[in-house]
């Protein structure tokens, strides 16, 4: 295994304000890696440290095994798409993909070869004379990422490229995106605070906040088995319930929370201390049978119903609590359901995780 | 009071018949100038004595159009000398200017961005005087002390360039200035990522983004230096640009020549008013 | 990074040089040689006689402090008659015609100063246009000098800065948003309160700007006192140009040069802090 990319232990201070701090990981060579985090953790920070536009305060970066500290940008085996994709406006297309062909002074019958090649591949084939402005968000997209990839960079940095384009395109775009980077084998290094976009395309993901990776994992894994509070909230929806922590069962915790108590898979907790206990809405049983074991169970009064096809939810009321979002299958069974209802609740003990 | 709301009869009259009154204010003696370049008369005066080319292509020896006139056109072409060299420099300088001011950050940067605007409240003919000075002070110090006589800095044609130079780079720092300011510096960036050097980013994407505003400069350059009169009247030498020529006709008496002149000027400027406008519109 | 580095001294050179030796310097030697006065064998020494000079003879400060109030006085003039020409290009016309107007305005300016002067010494002088039709119409029985007098001379004077006052208006007014007069004028507002309380305090920067640069042109201008006004015209970069050309007393003509850049950078200065501006955003 190639690793194509390495951080070691890098900071970055401005002033006071520690925006990266004592970040380390690897990305293999042909991976789709994903830095997640809400705006200002400081993923943009670091990506701009990779791309060369700004020194880490401290640590090391390696591209193929070479340290680049001190290299300036445009001697770096890596390119960069940005957020506003910055297309040279005055220029066409074909120049805008040649221009960096153009720097490393390669032959103009084979910079046309090559820039034919790029289009093709991004699915824009004879596109070559357009203006940047006659193309759509989605064309342009494409032609930055042809711009980065023609020069077949170690790495390609990606600073959330969907971001300005409307929901139905970013689905679509995703779809391409993962299916182009297949093809090529290029290793993508994509900074997103979408985290659909990050599960969905990528190998692996690094969870950040406050200038600190939380958890580098695959996208199942993140999903499933958060190691911390903030990545069991960031990724996905959830329900957080505060509790007390009252014992522990092997893997399980007893947990006591407005009036009741529940067995929850243990994340890291402390004994006798607050905890939040942390249920998807998917995890919910909608009247769970009485002969289930290892399932909590609760009584609950729907306050609303948010209907949203496949995503529909119920907004229920638990007495003396909280707020709690359960998934509504769209099914025969449960169309009966409207506000002011009561209901009956529960999970499996493991479908939940406590964390203090 | 504006256009959507609603005012009354007479409002509206007044305020028509003024702006009328001020358009024929502004173009009646630009009018009357260009009409009477083309009197069939010895004077630039009425009455009208019929339509005549004389002053445009006579080659004497009563009349002397302008394109036989020698002494003006000598004078129009070291204006035209004067005004290429002149917007070269204010070009080169003042785009250098309008990049240490948007780009770069030094100590004094605030103190020197004042000295830039300066020469616009400085009256043209102190800056003339003051060059004047400097350069005569220079030149006999260098005769004093070393025995050079430098000619450059007796007064002529650099040091009338000098002179219009040194303020109308400030403009030329202004114009290009607004629009670098607009810049998208990701650009640069971007292709700083593509394996550009500085300075193949600001000659491929700076500069070409600037385009529309240095030819405009460029030409707002020329016009400044070409018609200008004030820092040029202590600089000149014995080679005079044609404002100070004009002047010096008109001062002791005038014949059409000069309106013809006056006429191709006005023709000539409008055009590149017009072309510079046109370019400027492009732009947005 | 070295190469950072070069890129700026590669900006900074040219721009530095350009101001320290074409404004710091002359500026200084303006100074320095207002101060040193010349005996009758030729050796120089340092003195205030040149500034004696000016305040023991009247005909100096007295020239000197009508060349101030004139200056004002056309500076006021021009704004009162711009104002309404901005105002109604930018929020009376009819959108399709106010970019026309706009570029109609402009067109006198591009063209030199000495022929727009030279249009008016057609039209004013005793055998001029104006004369003529008077006399035609049977208006006057004898033609009228209608050079050479304070009235023409302010008119002109007006009329050759009018473009530095109204570009400024122009491009403040068109920054006003139409729905703040609309919503004064629903809120009950009358004519007066809004032109008091919206759109004169709105347009206060391009005023000011305005304002500084008619100002200075003004009393920087010697075309205009000198070929309209004539002899009685009493202008004061006249007293400069005779001691600097006709009695070759460059340390009085230096003293004279100093006082006049004086004059106009206090009153700028005091426009500036009476209205609460400064010169770098009045610039923009």
């Amino acid at each position: 295994m190639v690793v194509d990319l390495k951080v070691e232990k890098v900071s970055k201070v401005f002033g006071t304000f520690k925006a990266v701090d004592e970040v380390s990981f690897e990305v293999v060579s042909g991976n789709f890696f994903s830095i997640l985090g809400p705006s200002g953790c400081g993923k943009t920070t670091l990506l701009r440290m990779i791309a060369g536009f700004l020194e880490p305060t401290e640590g090391q970066i390696y591209i193929r095994q070479k340290l680049v500290n001190g290299i300036p940008p445009n001697q770096r085996p890596v390119n960069l798409v940005f957020q506003n994709l910055a297309l040279f406006p005055m220029m066409n297309v074909f120049e805008n993909i040649a221009f960096g062909l153009k720097r490393r002074k390669v032959e103009k019958k084979v910079i046309e070869a090559k820039v034919k090649d790029i289009l093709a591949r991004v699915g824009l084939s004879g596109f070559e004379k357009k203006k940047i402005n006659e193309l759509s968000g989605g064309q342009k997209q494409r032609v930055a990422i042809a711009r980065a990839l023609v020069l077949e960079p170690s790495v390609l940095l990606l600073d959330e490229p969907l971001g300005a384009l409307d929901l139905k395109l970013r689905e679509q775009m995703k779809v391409e995106l993962k299916k182009l980077q297949a093809e090529v084998g290029t290793t993508f290094v994509y900074i997103t605070h979408d985290q659909s976009e990050a599960l969905v395309m990528s190998d692996f993901v690094a969870v950040m906040n406050k200038g600190r990776f939380e958890q580098i994992d695959t996208p199942q894994n993140l999903y499933r088995s958060p190691k911390t509070a903030f990545v069991a909230k960031f990724v996905g929806d959830n329900n957080a319930l505060e509790g007390e922590m009252l014992k522990k069962e092997g893997e399980m915790v007893l947990v006591s929370a407005y009036g009741h108590e529940f067995w929850v898979r243990a994340g890291s907790y402390r004994l006798g201390k607050k905890i939040s206990v942390f249920i998807r809405p998917e995890s919910f049983l909608l009247e769970p049978e009485e002969n289930l074991s290892k399932v909590n169970r609760l009584k609950v009064k729907i306050k609303d119903i948010l209907f949203d096809g496949a995503n529909s939810k119920l907004l229920c009321l638990l007495p003396a609590g909280p707020e709690i979002m359960v998934a509504l299958p769209q099914n025969k069974k449960f169309a009966h359901l409207k506000p002011g209802d009561d209901l009956n609740i529960g999970w499996f003990y493991e479908d939940s995780l406590a964390f203090s | 009071m504006i256009r959507t709301l609603p005012h009354s009869k007479s409002y509206s009259f007044l305020f028509k018949l003024y702006i009328v009154l001020f358009y024929i204010f502004l173009f009646a003696p630009l009018l009357i100038t260009c009409v009477l370049a083309f009197n069939n008369s010895d004077f630039p005066s009425l009455p009208w004595k019929g339509f005549s080319l004389d002053w445009f292509l006579a080659k004497g020896p009563d009349r002397v159009g302008i394109f036989y006139d020698s002494n003006n056109l000598r004078s129009i072409w070291v204006s035209i000398k004067t005004a290429l060299v002149v917007s070269f420099f204010s070009l080169v300088v003042g785009t250098m200017g309008a990049f240490l001011f948007e780009q770069e950050n030094f100590r004094f940067k605030q103190a020197l961005y004042m000295l830039t605007l300066a020469p616009l409240v400085i009256p043209g003919v102190i800056l003339g005087i003051s060059i004047l000075l400097a350069s005569n002070g220079l030149g006999v110090f260098l005769e004093n002390h070393f025995g050079w006589d430098v000619s450059l800095l007796a007064p002529g044609f650099w040091l009338v360039v000098l002179g219009q130079f040194s303020f109308i780079t400030t403009f030329v720092v202004l114009v290009v200035s607004a629009r670098l300011k607009k810049f998208d510096r990701t650009l640069e960036e971007a292709a700083l990522n593509l394996g550009a050097n500085r300075w193949q980013v600001i000659w491929h994407i700076t500069l070409r983004y600037l385009k529309p505003s240095l030819i405009g400069s460029g030409a707002v350059a020329f016009l400044m230096s070409f018609e200008n009169f004030n820092t040029t009247l202590f600089l000149v030498g014995s080679e005079p640009t044609l404002p100070i020529n004009l002047y010096l006709q008109v001062r002791d008496g005038s014949t059409p020549v000069i309106n013809a002149i006056s006429f191709l000027m006005i023709v000539f400027t409008s055009t590149l008013a017009l072309i510079n406008l046109y370019f400027s519109h492009k732009k947005e | 990074m070295a190469g950072k580095k070069l890129g700026f001294y590669v900006f900074f050179i040219p721009v530095f040089l350009w101001l320290f030796l074409l404004i710091v310097v002359p500026h200084i030697e303006l100074f320095l040689m207002s101060l040193r006065t010349e005996d009758w064998v030729g050796n120089t020494s340092w003195s205030l006689a040149n500034y004696k000079n000016f305040f023991s003879e009247p005909i100096y400060w007295l020239t000197f402090v009508r060349t101030a109030i004139y200056s004002i006085l056309v500076t006021c003039i021009t704004a009162i008659i711009a104002f309404p020409v901005a105002f109604f290009i930018t929020k009376v016309a009819n959108p399709r015609f106010s970019g026309f107007l706009a570029v109609l305005l402009l067109m006198p300016f591009w063209v030199s100063e000495l022929v727009r002067v030279y249009g008016w010494m057609i039209l004013l002088r005793e055998s001029g246009v104006i004369n003529h039709f008077l006399l035609q119409l049977g208006l006057i029985s004898k033609s009228v000098e209608m050079l050479y007098n304070d009235i023409s001379m302010v008119m002109v004077l007006v009329y050759t800065s009018m473009l530095f006052m109204v570009v400024p208006l122009l491009s403040v007014l068109e920054s006003l948003d139409d729905s703040l007069i609309e919503a004064a004028y629903d809120l009950g507002a009358s004519s007066w309160t809004i032109l008091t309380k919206i759109i004169l305090p709105h347009s206060k920067p391009g005023l000011t700007s305005g304002a500084i640069v008619v100002f200075m042109l003004t009393l920087g201008n010697y075309l205009t006192p000198n070929l309209i006004g004539g002899k009685s015209s009493l202008w004061f970069t006249e007293q400069i140009y005779t001691q600097f050309i006709a009695s070759f007393n460059w340390n009085q003509g230096a003293a004279f040069g100093f006082l006049l850049l004086a004059l106009s950078s206090l009153i700028i200065w005091i426009g500036l802090k009476l209205t609460r501006q400064n010169l770098t955003k009045v610039v923009q």
